[in-house]
């Protein structure tokens, strides 16, 4: 009985202690420092993989790249190590600016502008400013955050609409001037229905990519100015502005440009029927790129900007950093960490890292050699914008609301009208709380 | 008296082990988590604000999406309990009889099971896809065109064929258990019925039902449990949409810490939901106690 009590008792100890043991903060080794990286992006992983050798060797320094996928698990993943102090030397935020801003109050995140700044802005001065912008605070921003440089970009993306030029042929359009305003995209929706064709096509059942379209229109139909002032609470979600915005998908629906079952399709599916010829119009990220190259080479597509609603302002489109790394502030190696992301956003790896994945890179002097069509995502970043950019955020449940809604206007359950209401309610019941 | 302490302790030394794995990894996590519902926070902040019964009192009384998302669970609960364990009894009473092949058959519902939930959801959501599915192209194939549907873009369909699938996934425990239960009620009984002169009926009425009772209770216990905490195949399959048509708890828990940050208040939607399910479970196992005497 002594005995088994006794190794009850040395058992329990045993697995405390190894459960402690996994509390331990990582790197805490002696000697050459190695450098671990957390990151989401499967698509990339072997080029990572091959840049992480590539400076191994040239510095000794041992690199390691950890891939955790999909998306979700990794976000989830950040958040525990951020509460059990167990966060890598390098990493990145999937999330919105809020939650950034949460990471650098709690001292997660170490403030990159010394460094950007150190040689009279030498390395700050290699990246686009809009995919710096992303990750910058300016001063007195909304977050509470010193302003300063806190994250560094890898590389940039656009999300805006592309069209295949086979399938504009048999509509009899042409294949070069795809539709510029919203009735000439309607119209084509008319053609397409005839013809027993899918229009457009994109992951609007992953809620955000629906976000991301409203949000283009409503740029162009009521100005930046205007959109802020909503997410500040000084304009109501039933101004008919928005209603207007509302109603274009309400017109898509009708016209037939919308593909079947739109409000449920993820992403990966929407990019299979863009690539297999089955859909004309598709509504996606710069990444597609590499995607359609992958499932098939020979697709004949263009890339545009989303038709104008509105004549007398610009159309905006989501863009600007698309992926970034971050140190952490806590790390014994923030000094290597930092030298390495020098070196990784450096000419010569970026360019290596967009020839390979097909992606825009951060790095201006790196753009040189894009081929066509990223070119053309390239040049249209002009246009970029993106809520992180913003100085204000609007409230997650109201964003949930106002994509569900959208989503209610497509199966034709709700008008856009009521979908207004709905959404402006929410906003209320979050304004309220907030005030509390 | 000292031996009979000793006695004593020596068998709460047995048990230990396993309350202190249970005390761990479930009773204070549970307090934790009760108490992480009277915050406010995000997840990521070392400072919470204390928000009392707030989370609480916003869930039960102003979330509408949160009690719509339950009465969706409790339809797929319902189709799981009616449609998914009577085929899965009939297919076990099947079993038990001697036909040929029965192991093959045992083997082969068993099989829905033991697959991965994402596999079976995302086969299941290219099987019901409405523009080039397979069950689709089948219906047109058999001149059954006004049938061709978009199964889980339309909310009249949606919230059903995820329940379907579920039942499909499903069944296969309700079998095994069922089949293990019919298994253990003496032949001699049918015996004695059939010398009787009692049919098949008969036999089924007074002898299998009554005898399974305890077997279909933990059954529509566990059923009621798994459902309600449906989760992979909706994600995998509409991610609660179109709109909010699919939702269950769980995906507005995910959504509360995921998509609002809000940790604080998906503790508080844990907790209500947790004692949701046991007061479920505690009715219908006291509705079935009841009934059984």
């Amino acid at each position: 009985m002594k005995v088994f009590l006794r190794s009850t008792v040395i058992g329990l100890l045993g697995c405390l202690a190894c459960g402690l043991s996994g509390c331990t903060p990582q790197n805490s080794g002696k000697g050459q420092a190695k450098i671990t990286v957390w990151h989401w992006m499967t698509d990339r992983d072997a080029v990572f993989q091959k840049l992480a050798k590539d400076y191994e060797q040239k510095t000794g320094i041992k690199v390691n790249f950890e891939l955790y996928a999909p998306s979700d698990v990794y976000s989830q993943k950040v958040r525990a190590a951020a509460q059990g102090n167990n966060l890598p030397d390098i990493f990145g935020i999937l999330g919105e600016k809020r939650d950034f801003s949460s990471f650098i109050k709690a001292g997660h995140i170490l403030d990159l502008t010394p460094y950007m700044e150190e040689s009279k802005g030498a390395w700050k001065n290699k990246f686009f400013d809009k995919a710096l912008a992303i990750n910058e605070f300016a001063v007195g921003n909304s977050y509470g955050i010193k302003s300063g440089i806190y994250g560094v970009p890898i590389d940039m993306m656009t999300i805006q609409m592309l069209y295949n030029k086979d399938l504009f042929k048999e509509l009899g359009l042409n294949p070069n001037k795809p539709p510029q305003t919203f009735s000439e995209f309607l119209e084509i929706g008319k053609k397409i229905k005839e013809k027993n064709l899918q229009g457009l096509v994109s992951g609007w059942g992953e809620v955000w990519m629906i976000d991301c379209f409203a949000n283009n229109y409503a740029f162009n139909i009521m100005g930046k100015d205007k959109v802020m002032a909503t997410i500040q609470g000084k304009v109501s979600y039933t101004d008919p502005d928005w209603i207007k915005v509302l109603t274009l998908f309400k017109e898509m629906q009708e016209s037939g440009v919308l593909a079947t079952g739109l409000v449920t399709m993820i992403n990966k599916k929407a990019e299979q029927l863009f690539a297999n010829g089955k859909a004309v119009f598709a509504f996606n990220g710069s990444w597609c790129v590499n995607v359609y190259k992958g499932m098939d080479p020979n697709l004949n597509y263009g890339a545009m900007l989303p038709p104008r609603a509105n004549d007398k302002l610009p159309m905006s489109i989501w863009g600007g950093a698309g992926s970034s790394f971050l140190v952490n502030a806590n790390s014994r190696n923030k000094e290597e960490a930092v030298k390495f992301l020098q070196w990784f956003t450096d000419k010569d790896q970026q360019a290596y890292l967009s020839q390979m994945i097909n992606n825009l890179p951060a790095n201006k002097e790196s753009i040189k050699q894009l081929p066509g069509l990223l070119a053309q995502f390239s040049k249209d970043t002009e246009y970029a914008t993106h809520p992180n950019l913003w100085e204000v955020s609007e409230f997650p449940a109201v964003i949930e609301a106002w994509d569900k809604g959208i989503q209610s206007i497509i199966i034709a359950e709700k008008t856009p009208e009521q979908v207004a209401e709905d959404v402006q309610k929410v906003k209320e019941r979050e304004l309220a709380r907030k005030r509390k | 008296m000292q031996q009979k302490l000793k006695s004593t302790l020596e068998n709460y030394a047995f048990v230990l082990p396993a309350v202190t794995i249970f005390f761990i990894f479930y009773v204070i996590p549970f307090i934790w988590v009760f108490q992480l519902g009277l915050y406010d926070w995000d997840g990521i902040l070392p400072t919470k604000i204390f928000v009392g019964m707030d989370n609480f009192k916003e869930i039960i009384f102003q979330d509408k999406i949160w009690w719509q998302s339950m009465l969706n669970a409790g339809y797929m609960t319902a189709i799981a309990l009616t449609f998914q364990n009577i085929l899965a009894f009939l297919l076990a009473l099947a079993c038990d009889r001697e036909i040929r092949m029965k192991n093959f058959y045992r083997l082969i519902f068993f099989i829905p099971p033991v697959l991965s939930e994402v596999v079976v959801g995302l086969v299941w959501q290219w099987i019901l896809d409405g523009n080039y599915g397979l069950l689709n192209s089948w219906l047109a194939h058999f001149g059954m065109q006004n049938l061709v549907h978009n199964w889980l873009s339309d909310p009249q369909t949606a919230l059903t064929a995820v329940a379907a699938v579920h039942s499909w996934k499903g069944f296969g425990w309700g079998f095994l258990l069922f089949l293990a239960g019919l298994q253990i009620i003496p032949r001699e009984l049918y015996e004695a019925a059939r010398v009787d002169g009692a049919n098949a009926w008969v036999s089924f009425k007074k002898i299998t039902l009554p005898m399974m009772v305890p077997v279909i209770i933990m059954v529509a216990i566990l059923t009621i449990l798994g459902t309600m905490q449906v989760f992979v195949l909706i994600n995998t399959m509409t991610d609660g949409g179109p709109a909010y048509h699919t939702e269950v708890p769980v995906t507005r828990i995910f959504a509360s810490m995921r998509g609002s940050s809000r940790f604080g208040y998906a503790c508080a939607q844990g907790i209500i939901f947790g004692i949701i399910l046991m007061a479920l479970s505690f009715t219908q196992y006291r509705l079935s106690k009841k009934a059984r005497n």
